[in-house]
């Protein structure tokens, strides 16, 4: 039996020593298994569509064994919505892990909290791993964890943009309050801006754009590989985030005790 | 008349296994979803359409943020 | 510093050779005594993990292992973590004093301003049916019992009022069928006449009577848990239903579930390892903080003090500068939490630390019972109910105001509108 790695990241009671999440989307599935093996990644993001009888490819074939299949509800403008999403996923057999995206805006693909908590709540109900994609608000957090997520995944600025971290010390927030993974998903473009969201604690990155849009798609899955792991290393090794202050003349304020 | 994948098909009185190898869709790679409701795998064989069916057939495909 | 351990036993002469025997049985065969984990049958058991979580981490909790470098990493971070915390509990912080409560002051500042809320205490009944060696209303201690009549509650709480005080927190000794929840209630809507704001401490009860309460206007429950450690808390609390020490545990669990607006804490310091106890007391407010986010939350920090017949009681090794870095410490470690700091310390040690953590300040107190018309104009009224413990500040509420405005500070009498 395997050791149990001592810095495993674990969702729903399953343990993963990678916390690179990626995505396989807006690229061709020829690169998805190097993309996967140069990424080190146990976690792919896929999508639920109609079939289309004229193709005959099926991603599976292309995503390496023993990665974790994370299907997400993309497409869904409400909780019903995605909660169909997320029945019709698990039928495809591929586990009980979901993420949950509910988006009513097609122009900034903005998440729908509230609807969000609402799936949440039914799905983690039904038994699957939930991990809903949000815009980071602790009380929606708070309210996610409380409806049974298994993981939160806060954005960092709207997706596709590669704009980084954007909505920072709101995801700040979110890691110093729940007690819950918190994944940095969307709009990280580059391996720096994972670093530093690991390094802030996140417990995991999720990519997918930053990757697609760059010129080498391996060669970057390697690159974000080994930042998100310099910066879950610089975080376990207690970096500090120092506070400096001025010298702050004073009067000594602790010249009244006596013993 | 039944639906599937929003495409109109005479396919009332045959099984659902039957349109999905008529149709071209590999069973094990898809999920059915009849008039709202999921249909198990077991049931594709003995499952019949009856007229105005939707059927919806989904599959994994990319995707990511 | 002082190691000894105190010598709480003290027999009165007025005890009957059976409740004697009972006692010392009590005192000396653990074997006759209840198991502290049994909940009576009419106590409530609540579904949290929050217990779990703070004893795990206490008893993890070795302050030898921190050194000066982690109390400096501690004071460099702008968060303060966990481990920060236990850093700066530790007697490694000892030669930061200063620094420590430099950055508590201004995170202090930053929560609160610089303000420090007034409150009085009321003491409304003195019966106990527990035995707690170091308490001077333990069921065997020969004092003067008093049970205040909704008419002297009534009395007293127009004497404080008219001194100006308007947030009140009412105390009883621990004896629930003397002083039952109806009673309790009752105090609890006359306050509400006198007062806007209400605070109880008395015995745990369950989330019913606490949600009855906040209805008659109670709406802040302070229950101390004295000490954390559990092995030394069963030789402390030999009888009664404080001898349930995981009751006592969740009793502001269950206050906040019945819909309590606030909810404080503390050890007792001077009992067991202040360490430990100083880091579960911060701990049981931060888990709690994270489940019940809309709750406000309050520290104590009260040293052991002499009592009716045992005048020897003291806190041993929590020297006034340990007890200045555990509070520099909460401050720091949970900003946004209140401080109490009681009339068990000198006037000049609340000057002091309410300049650098503590924002709430107890004024004209009494422990005792029905005697506030006398303390507060010389008048005698009649009969009256012997202390919990001796007060070491006695300053008025005037005399108080007026302090802490020439220490800089300002006073608030309440800032809270009942909802």
């Amino acid at each position: 039996m395997a050791q149990k790695n001592e810095d495993s990241l674990v969702i729903g009671g399953h343990e993963f020593t990678s916390r690179f999440i990626l995505g396989s989307g807006k690229y061709s599935l020829e690169l998805i298994k190097a993309a996967v093996e140069d990424a080190g990644a146990q976690m792919v993001t896929v999508a639920v569509r109609r079939a289309n009888t004229k193709e005959h490819e099926n991603i599976l074939d292309y995503i390496p064994s023993g990665v974790t299949l994370l299907p997400n509800t993309s497409g869904a403008r409400t909780a019903d919505e995605a909660v169909r999403i997320a029945r019709l996923a698990r039928e495809l057999g591929c586990g009980d892990f979901v993420k949950i995206e509910i988006m009513r805006d097609t122009k900034y693909l903005l998440p729908d909290n509230a609807e969000t908590i609402k799936a949440t709540e039914q799905l983690a109900k039904e038994g699957f791993i939930v991990m809903p994609y949000m815009y980071p608000d602790l009380n929606v957090a708070r309210d996610l964890a409380s409806a049974g997520a298994a993981a939160v995944m806060p954005l960092a600025a709207p997706i596709g943009s590669n704009k980084g971290l954007v909505t920072k010390e709101f995801i700040q927030i979110l890691i110093d309050e729940i007690d819950l993974p918190i994944i940095v998903d969307a709009g990280i473009g580059s391996p720096a801006q994972a670093c530093e969201a690991m390094q802030m604690g996140a417990a995991a990155v999720m990519a997918n754009t930053a990757l697609a849009t760059a010129g080498n798609l391996p060669l970057m899955a390697s690159a974000f590989r080994d930042a998100i792991a310099a910066g879950r290393k610089a975080y376990r090794a207690g970096l500090g985030r120092v506070l400096r202050r001025g010298a702050e003349a004073s009067d000594p304020l602790t010249g009244f005790l006596h013993d | 008349m039944v639906r599937i994948n929003g495409e109109p098909r005479e396919a009332a009185g045959q099984s659902v296994a039957e349109i999905l190898v008529a149709a071209g869709y590999d069973r094990r790679a898809v999920a059915v979803e009849r008039n709202g409701a999921i249909l198990a795998k077991a049931d594709y064989d003995t499952t019949r359409l009856v007229d105005g069916d939707v059927v919806e057939v989904v599959c994994f495909m990319g995707g990511g943020c | 510093m002082n190691t000894d351990e105190n010598d709480f036993l003290i027999d009165s002469g007025k005890l009957s050779a059976a409740a004697l025997a009972k006692k010392h049985r009590l005192e000396h065969d653990p074997s006759c005594r209840r198991d502290p984990m049994e909940y009576f049958p009419e106590m409530e058991q609540i579904d949290s993990d929050v217990r779990e979580r703070v004893i795990t981490a206490m008893d993890d909790y070795d302050e030898s292992r921190y050194t000066a470098v982690d109390v400096r990493r501690a004071l460099d971070h702008e968060h303060c973590s966990i481990e920060d915390f236990k850093a700066l509990l530790s007697t490694a912080a000892a030669p930061f004093l200063e620094e420590m409560a430099q950055r508590a002051r201004s995170e202090t500042s930053r929560h609160f301003g610089n303000t420090v809320y007034l409150f009085t205490p009321l003491y409304i009944a003195n019966y106990c049916e527990n035995y707690c060696v170091y308490c001077g209303f333990n069921c065997y201690n020969d004092i003067d019992r008093l049970q205040l009549t909704p008419e002297g509650i009534a009395h007293e709480m127009k004497v404080i009022a008219d001194s100006g005080m308007e947030e009140i927190l009412i105390l009883t000794g621990e004896s629930r069928t003397k002083s039952d929840v109806e009673y309790i209630g009752t105090a609890c809507k006359l306050a509400r006449k006198y007062f806007k704001n209400v605070g109880l401490e008395v015995y745990p009860m369950n989330t019913d009577d606490y949600r009855y309460l906040h209805e008659c206007g109670a709406d802040y429950v302070t229950v101390f848990q004295e000490t954390y450690d559990l092995k030394k808390y069963e030789t402390l609390h030999l009888l009664g239903h404080k001898r349930v020490w995981p009751y006592r545990f969740e009793a502001q669990e269950r206050a906040l579930r019945a819909g309590m607006r606030g909810v404080g804490f503390s050890a007792l310091l001077g009992l067991s390892d202040y360490h430990k106890d100083a880091l579960a007391t911060a701990l049981h407010v931060y888990y709690l903080q994270r489940r019940y986010p809309q709750a406000e939350f309050s520290l104590s920090c009260p040293r052991l003090r002499p009592i009716i017949n045992n005048e020897k009681i003291n806190p041993r090794d929590v020297s006034e500068r340990v007890l200045c870095q555990i509070l520099c410490a909460y401050r720091i470690f949970l900003p946004y939490v209140g401080i109490t700091v009681s009339s068990r310390e000198t006037a000049k040690f609340r000057n002091g630390i309410a300049r650098i953590c503590a924002t709430k300040i107890s004024a004209g107190v009494s422990t005792g019972i029905g005697d506030h018309e006398e303390k507060y104009t010389g008048q005698e009224t009649g009969e009256t109910g012997d202390a919990q413990f001796e007060i070491a500040d006695t300053r008025s509420i005037a005399n108080m105001y007026g302090d802490m405005a020439s220490e800089g500070l300002q006073p608030v009498l309440n800032d809270y509108l009942y909802v």
